[in-house]
């Protein structure tokens, strides 16, 4: 053997740089992976290029102006976010929302799964090779998030679901739209389903690859569909349930193997048990106030603001000092569309939170990436990524 | 639930009766002090006695109490699947010490301690790989601590003669204001001024 190739021979391993901008890395991820040939030996995310600093803006702002910050964490579910922080500011306070806001956060909570499961099945599909799953996929996107901006008047940033109900009712006509588009949806997911289930380089890309047993997931903190696709049928709407999910009838789907084709098709089921959630909700939907009768916590209606002067005088001290909560702290988590969103929010009292952590289930997703990819080739790498669904807004923070 | 929930405190403690300082149930969430030194003995404790198995680290993080003497606390927040329970671990630690990693204990704990330590300057002893997670690389300080101040230190831009990015310190145009809105007027209290006494004069 000459010494050049006893040199060549000896040079096993190389690193080499994933990202930050690359189509497949689903935002800025910067993956620094160990390679052996073109076998992955380790994989070291560097995360933090998104970092906005939005748990310090937060315990600057009061609880009312924390709520924009929750829509920009996972910026493809937005409600998804504020909903646990909603239910967290709520457990302190000791209000409870009226029961019509509990169903129309319900509802679009649901809406807000379907939105962010769209997204990831889509990209997803996206990443392995199928690229038209991704044009449908969106044209619905556009269809939800119209919804979004009917209620809120937002596409995306909602600031829709506050401490106290949500922030105004559905306009007429919104229901029998969204009730309408529930009937129609059905037929994209079969296409889209047509399209990628059972295509065999689908299959190919995803089944068996990135497997995680149910001992592994728990000890790396998997939650949501990443857990359910493993086997456990976990789900915080059913264990415990928040809202108004207690009186709706749905179904955890769950995976078998907790391969990347698993979870895709979680995913997709879920789809489906939301809308079955969503039809539900609306026809159940209680009349009444959508936010809680106390001028404390509430702002007064519009109108009365022009007749009455204490409704002036609450909706300027809401708007200024904002409410106060008393000094307590609470860790509430919701089952929001990628897993469980938990909130740790530290008040003392006065009107702005002490310490608010939000607990983003896709950072520990992507903690989890070196265990599920070690072994794996670069290739995989990719559909791991995409079956993981991770969103760097709320992964940086 | 309450009750459950103190009665699995007072098992904890029992089981542990030198590393636990307290229990407490607050707001319905179960809460429990330990010593420092024993927080790994305390979490795999919690995982594997089949009276709690609370086999899933939700989140570990840090809170900044300058006033304290020792000034961060570290929660764990664990859940169990088994028993649908959620447990509230604490410590407290100043700055020159050092918490036991529970990283051989649960492996999720390797990227919320490094974030700890990120943001808050915590050391964690026997971490396999504890470097600054969220933050810039080369950054220095820890920016949650409260006194550390929310523009930061350095901004950075792209200079076009150098044709880099480069860092600078911050320069304010308007400085910054932190209005302050806190009156004698309590958001939440439903006492009205003269009815405190409303309710002693009833017997």
């Amino acid at each position: 053997m000459t010494a050049a190739s006893e040199a060549e021979a000896r040079i096993k391993s190389f690193t080499m740089n994933f990202g930050p901008q690359h189509p497949a890395a689903h935002g800025v991820l910067r993956l620094v992976l160990e390679m052996d040939g073109e076998v992955v030996e380790r994989a070291d995310p560097h995360i933090g290029l998104l970092h906005r600093g939005t748990e310090k803006l937060i315990e600057y702002k009061t609880y009312l102006q924390a709520v924009p910050y929750f829509d920009r964490l996972d910026y493809v579910s937005p409600m998804g976010m504020e909903h646990s922080y909603a239910l967290a500011v709520e457990k302190l306070l000791g209000i409870e929302p009226p029961a019509r806001a509990k169903y129309l956060r319900v509802l679009y909570a649901e809406i807000t799964r379907i939105l962010n499961h769209l997204l990831n099945i889509c990209a997803f599909g996206l990443d392995v090779g199928a690229l038209t799953p991704f044009l449908w996929g969106f044209e619905e996107r556009e269809k939800l998030m119209e919804f979004y901006e009917r209620v809120c008047g937002a596409r995306m940033h909602a600031a829709y679901f506050r401490p106290g109900g949500v922030h105004q009712d559905m306009p007429a006509g919104l229901g029998d739209d969204i009730l309408a588009w529930c009937e129609d949806f059905p037929r994209v997911i079969d296409a889209i389903e047509e399209l990628l289930t059972e295509n065999r380089i689908f299959k190919q890309r995803t089944v068996d690859i990135g497997r995680i047993g149910i001992e592994d997931a728990l000890d790396w903190g998997l939650t949501g569909p990443m857990l359910r696709a493993s086997g456990v049928p976990w789900d915080l709407r059913k264990a415990q349930p928040y809202d108004a999910y207690e009186s709706m009838d749905f179904d955890i789907p769950v995976g078998k193997n907790g391969d990347c084709w698993d979870r895709y098709l979680v995913r997709l089921e879920e789809m489906r048990q939301s809308l079955r959630i969503m039809k539900q909700a609306m026809a159940q939907m209680p009349g009444g106030a959508v936010k809680v009768d106390d001028r404390k916590v509430a702002p007064p209606p519009r109108g009365e603001m022009k007749s009455s002067m204490e409704a002036l005088i609450h909706h300027f001290k809401l708007y200024t000092e904002g409410y106060h909560v008393p000094a307590g702290e609470t860790y509430t988590a919701t089952e929001a569309p990628k897993g469980e969103l938990g909130v740790y929010l530290v008040s003392d009292g006065t009107n702005r939170p002490y310490r608010c952590k939000i607990r983003c289930p896709d950072f520990a997703f992507l903690q989890a990436i070196d265990f599920i990819g070690r072994g794996h080739m670069l290739a995989d790498i990719v559909a791991i990524i995409g079956s993981m669904d991770i969103v760097f807004g709320s992964i940086d923070r | 639930m309450t009750r459950q929930l103190q009665e699995l405190g007072d098992h904890v403690a029992a089981s542990l009766p030198q590393d636990v300082i307290a229990t407490a149930v607050l707001q319905g969430e179960l809460v429990v002090t330990v010593r420092r030194e024993a927080v790994a003995r305390v979490l795999g404790f919690l995982r594997d006695d089949p009276r709690c198995l609370f086999k899933l680290l939700a989140d570990v993080c840090g809170v900044d109490y300058p006033d304290r003497a020792e000034r961060f606390e570290i929660v764990y927040n664990l859940l169990s699947l088994k028993l649908n329970h959620r447990i509230r671990v604490k410590l407290a630690v100043d700055e020159e010490q050092a918490v036991p990693s529970v990283v051989s204990v649960y492996s999720a704990a390797g990227w919320y301690e490094r974030e700890a330590w990120d943001l808050f300057g915590v050391y964690f002893s026997d971490h396999p790989d504890l470097r600054r997670l969220l933050t810039d690389y080369g950054f220095e300080g820890h920016p949650l601590r409260k006194d550390f101040p929310l523009t930061g230190y350095v901004e950075v831009r792209y200079d076009e003669d150098q044709k880099r990015v480069i860092y600078e310190p911050v320069r304010l145009t308007q400085e910054f204001r932190s209005f302050d809105f806190l009156s004698p007027w309590e958001g939440m209290n439903h006492v009205l001024p003269g009815d405190e006494k409303a309710k002693e004069e009833k017997p």
